[in-house]
């Protein structure tokens, strides 16, 4: 197996008394969508900081496509490609001159104009970036990571503030960005962002990680009971159960044969969501 | 070297897209030139044995430019892209640190530049003031020291304003009393001497008579035109603006 693109281990950070990351331990491997998901302040930003080079860490080891990102140079910065949490645009050049401004910093960039394409603003090229919307802003972010052709991206919360339809937007070039066999590192706190996007995802809560795994059987999602609501002649009904196949056969054979209906009947497993906040809960979850 | 041409060319195109650098950085200097020259015009100022007062204005007008083109310009400019993360974003890319400033010195030095014609012109075809074409090494040597060394007082101001809305007003409470102390605005005849030896303290003044020096001949013409003890301590001046800048400047936002 090859080298991990990104490795952790017992990764701390404190500010002063206040420790932001308690021990992270984590691998991310060559072509992997990985997500770190979690409430703010929980330390997500904190942890990709170290990893992107632009914080010093307090403790444990760190490899980003095999060095220390607090030693890196220019060769390993060719590599790699940042999406910041919050990072304006110069408004007054287009989107073409931004990635060109960007492409010359870069020995072997990819070519603008394809990458003006890849990240869905092909309309829009000759466009003054002061000019575009939350949402193309955003994936202009993520052209302009992309234009030195890294190996390696990191997604500092790419939709946060976004509505619906820019969310979507953004997440379609984020999901092209895996057609290129990118690995990429992301953080997010919305749940259905990370189920959409990441092949493994990782919730960290108070600077630890506190659940990993795929997006489907994160938390042990697979072996939690699930959930049949009805109402019946006794009134509202909630049940919980491991075996959901064989209870709703009860279930339903006693409605047939005693003539009464299942008025909203509802089968539920827990969702991604009730594990996170579960997860979570000492936090208080994001407005 | 060709990337700091690539950067300087981006940051050119962006200076002249902006409404507000042109408008402080070029409109300003000579909107404020115009205004003098129609006030007082008729004038005489009792320097060098008493000189038109348009003749005085020119070269003090011109050396507010160019601390406006150099200074200010790139203490506003760098802390608004500062807090706008675009510095921090730079900083993630292989691109060194000393090209991307190298590329903003090199536009303000040559938007200094352009202003020194720009005025020079005007001055010379609406009140005729002659230009020294004889002294020109001198002028554009004068310039060029002048605008590095405020270049770096620029970037060393950056680490003193918190925020962009702070930058403007941190920049002029700074400038514009200068200005007036200095013999910018009021020329020195008119000024106490206890006032120009406080401004004597500051790189304005200095850089104010070295440039005036270096454009206005002395009576009888000739004269030493470059006024190496004035240019001297504006250089001094750039020497501790770039050494602050080193320690002090920051690529990432104050704000979050």
């Amino acid at each position: 197996m090859p080298d991990p693109v990104i490795s952790i281990r017992g990764l701390t950070k404190s500010y002063g008394d206040n420790e932001a990351v308690r021990g992270i331990d984590l691998e991310v491997h060559a072509g992997e969508v990985f997500a770190f998901l979690g409430p703010n302040g929980a330390g997500k930003t904190t942890t990709v900081e170290i990893l992107e080079g632009y914080r010093k860490r307090s403790g444990g080891e760190v490899a980003v496509l095999g060095e220390d990102p607090e030693r890196a140079g220019g060769q390993w910065r060719e590599r790699i490609g940042i999406v910041l949490q919050s990072c304006r645009l110069d408004p007054y050049l287009t989107v073409r001159e931004s990635l060109e401004l960007y492409a010359g910093y870069y020995a072997s960039p990819r070519p603008v104009d394809e990458v003006v394409e890849l990240v869905g603003l092909g309309g829009k090229a000759d466009e003054r970036t002061g000019k575009l919307s939350g949402g193309q802003q955003r994936r202009l972010d993520v052209g302009m990571a992309l234009v030195g052709d890294p190996e390696l991206l990191f997604l500092d919360e790419p939709t946060t503030g976004f509505d619906p339809q820019a969310r979507r937007q953004a997440w379609e070039a984020i999901a092209g960005l895996r057609q290129l066999g990118k690995t990429v590192l992301l953080t997010t706190h919305y749940m259905d962002e990370a189920q959409q996007l990441a092949d493994r995802v990782a919730i960290i809560a108070a600077g630890e990680i506190v659940a990993r795994g795929t997006p489907e059987d994160l938390g042990d999602r697979d072996s939690q009971p699930t959930t049949i609501s009805y109402r019946g002649p006794e009134g509202e009904v909630s049940l919980s159960t491991a075996t959901p196949v064989q209870t709703l056969n009860e279930l339903t054979g006693r409605a047939l044969a005693e003539g009464f209906e299942l008025q909203n009947l509802e089968v539920r497993r827990p969702t991604l969501e009730d594990i996170y906040l579960e997860l979570t809960e000492q936090e208080v979850p994001p407005a | 070297m060709s990337l700091v041409l690539h950067q300087f060319r981006y940051d050119q195109k962006a200076f002249w897209r902006n409404p507000a650098s042109v408008f402080f950085t070029v409109m300003f200097p000579v909107v404020l030139l115009l205004i003098f020259a129609t006030i007082f015009g008729s004038q005489t100022v009792d320097v060098r044995g008493g000189i038109k007062t348009t003749t005085y204005y020119v070269p003090a007008i011109i050396t507010l430019s160019v601390i406006s083109a150099t200074m200010q310009s790139l203490a506003m400019s760098l802390v608004i892209a500062r807090e706008d993360g675009r510095l921090k974003r730079g900083r993630g890319t292989p691109m060194p640190a000393w090209v991307f400033i190298a590329g903003r010195i090199g536009n303000s030095i040559v938007v200094a530049l352009m202003m020194l014609a720009l005025l020079a012109l005007i001055g010379n075809v609406l009140y005729g003031v002659a230009i020294p074409w004889d002294r020109l090494p001198a002028i554009v040597l004068t310039l060029v020291i002048g605008a590095a060394a405020f270049c770096c007082l620029g970037i060393a101001l950056t680490a003193a304003i918190p925020s962009q809305d702070a930058a403007a007003p941190i920049v002029n409470a700074l400038l514009l009393p200068l200005y007036f102390l200095s013999g910018v605005f009021i020329p020195d005849d008119q000024l106490p001497s206890g006032v120009i030896h406080f401004a004597d303290a500051f790189p304005i003044r200095h850089f104010f008579e070295a440039f005036f020096d270096a454009y206005v001949p002395a009576n009888g013409g000739g004269g030493a035109s470059v006024s190496w003890g004035n240019l001297a301590i504006v250089a001094i001046w750039g020497v501790i603006g770039l050494l602050l800048a080193v320690r002090f400047f920051r690529w990432t936002p104050r704000g979050g």
